[in-house]
């Protein structure tokens, strides 16, 4: 094994683009809040402006946090596999504390009444004198208000708890020999084990509450799955293409083959659990046909249409007929393409999931906010991870699987 | 009149096999068939067999029961009795589309599943009552096995090369007459 290139260096070619990204970005982010401006609605507070933020960081937030819950699935299932990439998957992991900030940033803005992303942030929502009264939104307001804001506290701090611990062991066991670091791959195992069971519970809670109560007339018990499912398949695109740019770089000689074909059956299968689930929530509200639910498609059926049929054929097909060979997932030009393209289509569905409650009739279609502010968010977390990469070896030492990992071949 | 000797290459790990296969194909003798206890991904092309057509007869199989499916639904729920689905009364298969695709999308795995298994075990004769082929029970076990029927000269380069990669036995099971026709 070729020593020299177990140590990642942050190339200054991508480090100068991933600075060009971000200033890109934050120049059509300030633009975005001076242009984005309605003098007929007074209650359009930049609305597309914040909710574009929104989007960015919760779908690199969804990125980061969906590969704390792939890296504990390996610990738990006690899988070898994958590792030969778990160094890539904490790297990943890493910018989740920069993408809760975030998050946590546009909760307060919003409650502070600087944006309008939920309305049961406004005041006099649920006071019966008031003109903003809203009879539904007030028959919540023992679920929003306080109680969300415990929760949203509560998962920010656990997922970031557990994924710097999890992210610590498998440093630690770096420092020791092979009989002493075994405490801390068993110690990961139990906290992967917590983490999972945690996972399963705020996942759909921290969708129902961050994403489901930006339509807060609305509910669907299928949203915390569906967005779930859309952050894992990013978060396997994300390290796919990790692997392969590192490959191309001279780096990762240890990862066989058979190591990049399991991860694009994960881009594989994922694509279908995500179309499962946008499927089946589109079609029960369909077919029930029930006012309350159906008032979340007639939004976008009148002013998203062409979006949202856009992000399900593109997130479908392409990954449909593309990867469903064996060849084609052991092929880096048809990973690259594809995974390219559904990572952009996974960002759009955000966009459809955020801005028709935001933004409403006022969308005018994609445009360069979009754009921008999505570099923006790309720009920060390619530096982040790949930043991340450096600080330690691309090979773990000491896991008790290594020997396995490095000769995966089928 | 052709003699040909019957050569089986006993190993105890599959990795020593493959390269043994690489070995034989490369100095140009024909491997009739390998036995493995589990399946070896990816051996088929190094031992020279050709690429499976089953993926088509799936397509096939898959694009019937999608046919077969839509034609039922449609003849059930739109043409024999107009059913009101959903509280839509369009009466049309087209504007009720979203509640026919689980179904289809059912009807499809279960022709292509079916379809292949049976066309699988078809193919194999793996029919009820049918006789085991596998010549040396013991690769259902542990061991891995290299099936060859080679002309003496080439058997005797067989021979070396399996021994030379590490097979535990290179048993010889008799010859098999080929009766030359001209």
């Amino acid at each position: 094994m070729n020593t020299d290139k177990l140590n990642f260096v942050f190339p200054s070619k991508t480090k100068i683009i991933s600075m060009i990204l971000m200033a890109v970005g934050l120049v059509s982010i300030v633009c975005m809040f001076v242009f984005d401006t309605n003098v007929e609605d007074h209650h359009y507070q930049h609305n597309r402006a914040w909710a574009n933020l929104f989007a960015g960081s919760f779908y690199f937030m969804g990125i980061a946090l969906a590969s704390v819950f792939f890296l504990a699935l390996q610990y738990a299932a006690e899988s070898g596999w994958s590792t030969t990439i778990k160094r890539l998957m904490e790297a990943v992991i890493s910018f989740l504390p920069y993408g809760l900030s975030c998050l946590l940033l546009i909760f307060i803005c919003g409650q502070i009444h600087l944006n309008t992303i939920y309305p049961w942030m406004a005041e006099g929502v649920s006071d019966i004198n008031s003109p903003n009264y809203d009879a539904v939104i007030a028959g919540k307001s023992g679920y929003f208000g306080v109680f969300w804001w415990v929760r949203t506290i509560l998962y920010m701090v656990a997922w970031v708890l557990f994924a710097w611990k999890l992210r610590k062991n498998s440093s630690d066991a770096d420092a020791l020999g092979i009989e002493e670091s075994k405490g801390f791959h068993w110690k990961n195992i139990k906290l992967s084990a917590y983490f999972l069971v945690l996972f399963a519970y705020t996942s759909s809670t921290a969708a129902w509450d961050w994403l489901m109560s930006i339509d807060t007339h609305w509910f669907s018990t299928m949203m915390g799955w569906y967005v779930f499912s859309g952050m894992w398949v990013s978060s396997m695109i994300t390290i796919t293409l990790l692997v392969v740019w590192l490959k191309k770089n001279g780096y990762l000689e240890f990862v066989t083959e058979s190591t990049v074909h399991d991860i694009g059956k994960w881009m594989f299968a994922i694509s279908f659990l995500w179309t499962y689930l946008y499927f089946s929530q589109f079609m029960l509200i369909w077919y029930a046909d029930i006012p309350e639910e159906v008032v979340y498609y007639k939004t976008r059926w009148e002013s998203y249409k062409a979006l949202m049929w856009a992000v399900f054929f593109v997130n479908f097909l392409f990954p449909m007929v593309l990867l469903m060979s064996r060849d084609s997932k052991r092929n880096f030009y048809f990973l690259v393409f594809v995974g390219t393209i559904i990572f952009i289509g996974h960002y759009l569905d955000m966009i459809m999931i955020v801005m028709p409650g935001t933004v409403g009739h006022n969308w005018t279609g994609l445009s360069w906010m979009e754009i921008g502010n999505f570099l923006f968010f790309l720009g920060i977390f390619i530096y982040v991870v790949l930043t991340n990469l450096a600080k330690r070896p691309l090979l773990v030492k000491n896991h008790p699987f290594l020997s396995e990992s490095l000769h995966h071949s089928y | 009149m052709i003699t040909k000797n019957i050569i089986h290459g006993i190993f105890s790990d599959e990795v020593p096999l493959i390269e043994a296969c690489k070995k034989l194909r490369s100095s140009g003798i024909r491997i009739n068939e390998v036995y493995t206890p589990f399946p070896l991904h990816g051996i088929d092309p190094i031992i020279g067999v050709p690429r499976t057509r089953l993926a088509i007869c799936a397509f096939i199989y898959g694009l019937t029961g999608l046919g077969l499916a839509t034609l039922m639904m449609w003849y059930m729920m739109i043409s024999d009795w107009n059913a009101d689905i959903g509280g839509k009364p369009n009466w049309s298969y087209y504007f009720n589309i979203p509640a026919f695709i689980p179904i289809s999308f059912e009807a499809t795995v279960f022709c292509a599943a079916h379809g292949m298994a049976l066309t699988y075990l078809l193919r194999c004769m793996l029919v009820p009552g049918a006789r085991p082929k596998n010549p040396d029970p013991r690769t259902t076990d542990d061991k891995f096995m290299i099936y060859l029927e080679l002309n003496e000269e080439q058997s005797k380069k067989a021979d070396e090369i399996l021994r030379s990669e590490g097979a535990e036995e290179v048993n010889y099971k008799g010859t098999l007459v080929i009766e030359a026709k001209y």
